[in-house]
């Protein structure tokens, strides 16, 4: 036989050390190493779970936007409770006799001898009262941990909150670290930095005798871990300003987004009406979030970013004339008359015989005629078939300002909103049976557009930059020394070239000097504020009134969206609310000279005008 | 050199109808019979043990108790064995691919139907509540068809082609039971190494995967600095011990080189290739208290079990920890607990020296064979149940991850008693007709 038939040797020597180590290692744990045998005894190793602190979150300026404090929750181990004084216990926690039965059994069902929660979120009060009185009950036994806080009652669209685990979640693979009564990010920052938040939990064993007393760790300490603390984020939001804005937009209804130019950081995110967050963190939670989730003025609905089905209004003018000058079928010297047969005009005035003044003065037939030069521009002899070319072309521009798609702020549900495009008019009127004249309307920002706060937001960070935008955020670090995701550092392009923008910016600046924007002007600090007001239909009622800024004019350090619902035109409501956040922000108070602003804004006299 | 043969592998001879089944009979290899029944009786007993409680005494006989039921799938297992013994030996060898052919088109239909329990989606309903898994069935049918393979091939040349189909044969079952979701049951496809080792596979590859299986369980166990200066320091005394290696030193050092890129690779890999339930069972072998409510809770709470046995043992159906759900999976992935428990070291033992009994005559069965397929297919077998028997065991006792595969014979379910019977009986069936080869 040939030397592969030795190797049958080599296969049962494999077998038989292998057979060899498992013996002594048996030899070891039954016979050597008394432990285990203890831990036998004991009949129980009580793991202790140590809850890790969440992260907690800042703001720009180092505030503390949330916090931890303590609660706890009563546990109990069925086996090891047996059968406890249930009336006793009742009365001990304050609960109906039959609700005590019922959450043993719930526990007991879960598992004899794993822990199970009991009853949560007692306060420190509680804790002493029952304390005492547990050395009757074995099995019982309480377990400290910690739910947010918040010393302040603003932000809470943009923080989210964190409840129990749903069922449903448990079940999915992605949550596989998660147990029963774990809590975890339900919105907002909350969620979508959970991962970052949640920290690691650690593991305390404790060896526990037949009565329940504790007899030490097991094997000293050598399998506990420690929790490891959550990351702390640090926001881009500035608290003051947050406070400021809701303090303006209180009993209003509608959004107000701020935004850095330079770095793309979300400085004040308002979604009117907003609510306290501490109602999400005690014992009444459940009932708090039913009361808002079925409340009339739809208060947890996070309008900065999902409210998308609104039309933008004037402020889509800028946009068009951006897109006129990229194309080269304007110039800025470009003049049309104001035209009153092709679309009315809000109000009296020359014809604009610059693009500066079309802005000024919003005349709605100049931008009739501006935006049929770029939508119809003879690419096809035939009227309906070059309406189509034009607005595809519009459209692909019209993207790359953000409009129609998420702008991907780290914030989860961000909506993507509406433009119009040649495949939606094909479906309302079939193909090759439209042409401008059924989609005029676009061009005073009318129609097929829905764009969210955000979006109005970012679009003015893009002039503010001249032609960039960085993705907004609101979250700018994890962890001290953490610096924003890439994405969050990228410049993104619009179509339109920076040499375009002068026309444009001249034109806002003037609506804030002298015309429709004036109450957001910022003069009597030397500061040129550039400003757009509009006005979005609104079907439904009342009009909602739009206000986009950006200031200083040269080098902006804020670039603002005020969108107020049914409040009418944009410079008697969202006008002021932008001038003085940006006062705030810029100068780090409101100065005295402007105080009757901010009495007008508070007084909502804007809602009963007509 | 191809394989030596003293006989030509297969001759077809005109079939003697004097082949009886008291040929058979006498034929049959007892010693592996009786350790056989052994196993199943001892497992037997020790699921009722687990279920045994002195309040409430069920009779193990009882079809409401897992005992009771583990005797319905002993019972048909005899009928299987009957079965197998029945039919002519040669079909094995015949069919050997289009079996194979078959449970690969089964493997892919339940990936396709089965609706997931527990996230595996491995399970085929038969309806009545009947269940199959075929990943079960894999096992023999690709020891069959790797054995066929051989039987022509030759794995010692340099003939790529025959490795990479060897490799292909090997290989499918387990990436398909992968999706299934069943990395357990997969594993255990790694077992047919030690086989094809025997026919002629380069030792490299055994010693390659056993280091680096060595190197993986080190590096979760000793911190990497001790590990790596470890290394270093053997490698040094080696050299000392014999100079001439000084003149490999550039060898030396890469092989240093690739074992410290391994064992960083290792940290790599659990924390950002595995998937979270996988580090789990990973993470529980390093310390199983980390994790004490989910998988480290079965390795304590099994330690403890086997650990409290003592050298005697707590006696037959007097074990504590045991009982009830200390330790999950009781009955089936974790039987071992309760021969810890209640037979102490003695019974462990006496357990582990029958299975390396059944293991090694499995290989002087497979030895004697005449045929390469047959020789092969014995050593399969001889595989499969050690490497069930080193990951169960080795689990049970923090020596290995926690991987829910059986321990043969023994484990409570129908599934796992019935693949493993067929995958001996067949072997025992070849064995047996070994003679009719002879006398032709
Ligand atoms: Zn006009």
């Amino acid at each position: 036989m040939n030397y592969l038939e030795n190797r049958k040797y080599v296969i049962q020597a494999i077998f038989v050390v292998v057979g060899i180590v498992f013996a002594l290692r048996l030899f070891y744990i039954q016979v050597v190493d008394s432990s285990y045998k203890q831990a036998a005894e004991t009949n129980a190793i009580k793991t202790v779970i140590q809850y890790p602190f969440r992260g907690l979150i800042y703001d720009r300026n180092g505030k503390l936007l949330v916090e931890n404090t303590p609660v706890y929750d009563l546990m109990v181990v069925p086996k090891e409770a047996r059968e406890p004084d249930t009336l006793r216990l009742a009365k001990l926690l304050g609960l109906p006799f039959e609700d005590v039965r019922e959450r043993l059994k719930k526990a007991r069902s879960y598992s004899p001898v794993k822990p199970s929660i009991f009853y949560q979120k007692l306060t420190t009060q509680d804790i002493a009262h029952i304390q005492d009185n547990l050395i009757d009950f074995p099995g019982f036994y309480i377990n400290a941990r910690t739910a947010r806080g918040y010393s302040h009652s603003s932000l809470s669209h943009a923080l989210g909150y964190i409840a129990e685990i749903s069922p449903k979640q448990l079940e999915d693979t992605a949550y596989a670290g998660y147990r029963p009564g774990d809590y975890i990010g339900k919105s907002g920052i909350e969620l979508e930095y959970e991962k970052y938040l949640m920290g690691q939990r650690g593991v305390k064993h404790i060896m526990v005798n037949v009565r329940g007393i504790e007899k030490g760790p097991f094997k000293d300490g050598a399998y506990d871990t420690l929790s490891v603390a959550g990351k702390n984020l640090y926001s881009t939001i500035d608290l003051e300003l947050q406070k400021y804005g809701e303090y303006l937009m209180n009993g209003a209804k509608g959004s107000v987004v701020a935004i850095e130019p330079s770095t793309g950081e979300v400085l004040a995110y308002i979604s009117a009406p907003f609510y306290d967050p501490n109602l999400f963190t005690g014992k009444d939670y459940g009932k708090n979030y039913m009361q808002l989730l079925t409340d009339p003025n739809k208060t947890m609905f996070n309008r900065p970013i999902m409210a998308s089905s609104n039309p933008p209004g004037s402020i889509f003018k800028l946009a068009h004339a951006l897109i006129a000058l990229q194309e080269g079928v304007v110039t800025p010297n470009t003049g049309y008359p104001c035209n009153q047969a092709l679309v009315t005009c809000s109000h009296a005035h020359p014809a604009p015989t610059d693009m500066t003044i079309a802005i000024k003065t919003s005349c709605n037939p100049y931008f009739y005629q501006l935006f049929r030069a770029s939508i119809n521009q003879g690419k096809s002899s035939n009227p309906f078939k070059d309406t189509a070319i034009g607005l595809a072309e519009w459209r692909k521009q019209i993207t790359t300002f953000g409009f129609g798609t998420t702008l991907g702020i780290d914030l989860p549900n961000e909506k993507q909103g509406i433009v119009a495009s040649p495949a939606m008019y094909n479906k309302i009127y079939g193909e090759n049976r439209w042409k401008f004249s059924t989609i005029y309307s676009l061009s005073i920002g009318q129609g097929e557009l829905g764009v969210t706060p955000l979006q109005m937001a970012n679009f003015m960070a893009i002039i503010a930059n001249r032609g960039y935008y960085i993705k907004p955020h609101i979250v700018r670090a994890v962890g001290e020394k953490g610096k924003p995701l890439r994405e969050y550092q990228k410049r993104n392009y619009a179509s339109v070239e920076s040499k375009h923008y002068a026309p444009v910016v001249d034109g806002m600046a003037a609506v804030v000097s002298s015309g429709t924007g004036r109450n957001a002007s910022l003069a009597h600090l030397g500061i040129e504020v550039c400003g757009k007001t509009g006005t979005a239909e609104n079907p439904q009622g009342k009009d909602h009134a739009v206000f986009v800024a950006f200031a200083p004019k040269e080098n902006p350090k804020i670039a603002i969206a005020v969108y107020v619902e049914n409040a009418g035109f944009g410079a008697q409501s969202a006008a002021p609310i932008a001038g003085l956040m940006m006062e705030k922000y810029l100068t780090d108070s409101v100065s005295t000279k402007v105080k009757w602003k901010e009495k007008w804004v508070l007084s909502r006299q804007y809602l009963n005008i007509d | 050199m191809p394989v030596e043969q003293t006989i030509p592998k297969y001759k077809i001879a005109t079939r003697s109808s004097k082949r009886t089944s008291r040929n058979i009979f006498n034929n049959l290899d007892w010693v592996t019979v009786l350790l056989y029944f052994l196993l199943v009786a001892l497992g037997w007993m020790n699921i009722y043990a687990v279920v045994y409680s002195p309040d409430n005494v069920v009779n193990i006989f009882s079809f409401d108790i897992n005992s009771g039921k583990q005797l319905l799938w002993i019972g048909t297992s005899v009928i299987l064995i009957t079965m197998l013994l029945a039919v002519d030996y040669k079909i094995f060898e015949h069919l050997a691919y289009p079996i194979y052919g078959f449970i690969i088109l089964l493997l892919l239909f339940t990936l396709a139907v089965a609706s997931p329990i527990a996230g595996s989606r491995s399970w085929l309903d038969l309806g009545g509540g009947v269940r199959l898994q075929p990943a079960e069935l894999a096992k023999f049918a690709t020891a069959l068809a790797a054995s066929k393979f051989l039987n022509g091939a030759n794995l010692r040349h340099q003939n790529m082609k025959d490795q990479m189909i060897l490799a292909v044969i090997t290989l499918l079952p387990p990436a398909i039971i992968i999706l299934q979701n069943e990395t357990g049951s997969a594993l255990v496809f790694g077992a047919f190494i030690l086989a094809y080792f025997r026919e002629g596979m380069s030792p490299l590859i055994l010693i390659i995967g056993g280091s680096a299986a060595a190197i993986f369980i080190l590096t979760l166990l000793v911190p990497k600095l001790y590990l790596i200066s470890g290394i270093i320091v053997l490698m040094g005394a080696a050299i000392w011990l014999d100079y001439r290696l000084m003149r490999r030193i550039k060898s030396m050092v890469a092989l240093l080189l690739l074992i410290v890129g391994m064992i960083f690779s290792v940290d790599y890999f659990i924390n950002d290739v595995l998937q979270p339930h996988q580090q789990n069972r990973i993470k529980a072998l390093i310390s199983p208290e980390a994790d004490p409510l989910g998988y480290g809770w079965n390795v304590t709470q099994s330690k403890i079990a086997i650990g409290s046995g003592g050298l005697f043992g707590k006696g037959f159906l007097d074990g504590t920890q045991t009982k009830f759900d200390f330790v999950p999976e009781q009955s089936t992935d974790f039987i071992f607990c309760t021969i810890g428990e209640e037979h102490g070291w003695i019974g462990s033992t006496v357990l582990i020296v029958l299975f390396l009994l059944l293991m090694t005559r499995i290989v002087s069965i497979a030895e004697r064979q005449k045929s390469v397929f047959a020789r092969t297919y014995g050593y399969c077998v001889a595989s499969i149940i050690f490497f069930h028997f080193l990951v169960n065991i080795g689990m049970t006792i923090g020596l290995a991850p926690v991987v829910g595969i059986p321990l043969p014979f023994f484990s409570y379910g129908g599934s796992s008693l019935w693949s493993f019977t067929i995958l001996l009986y067949i072997l025992l069936a070849i064995d047996a007709n070994r003679a009719q080869d002879l006398s032709r």
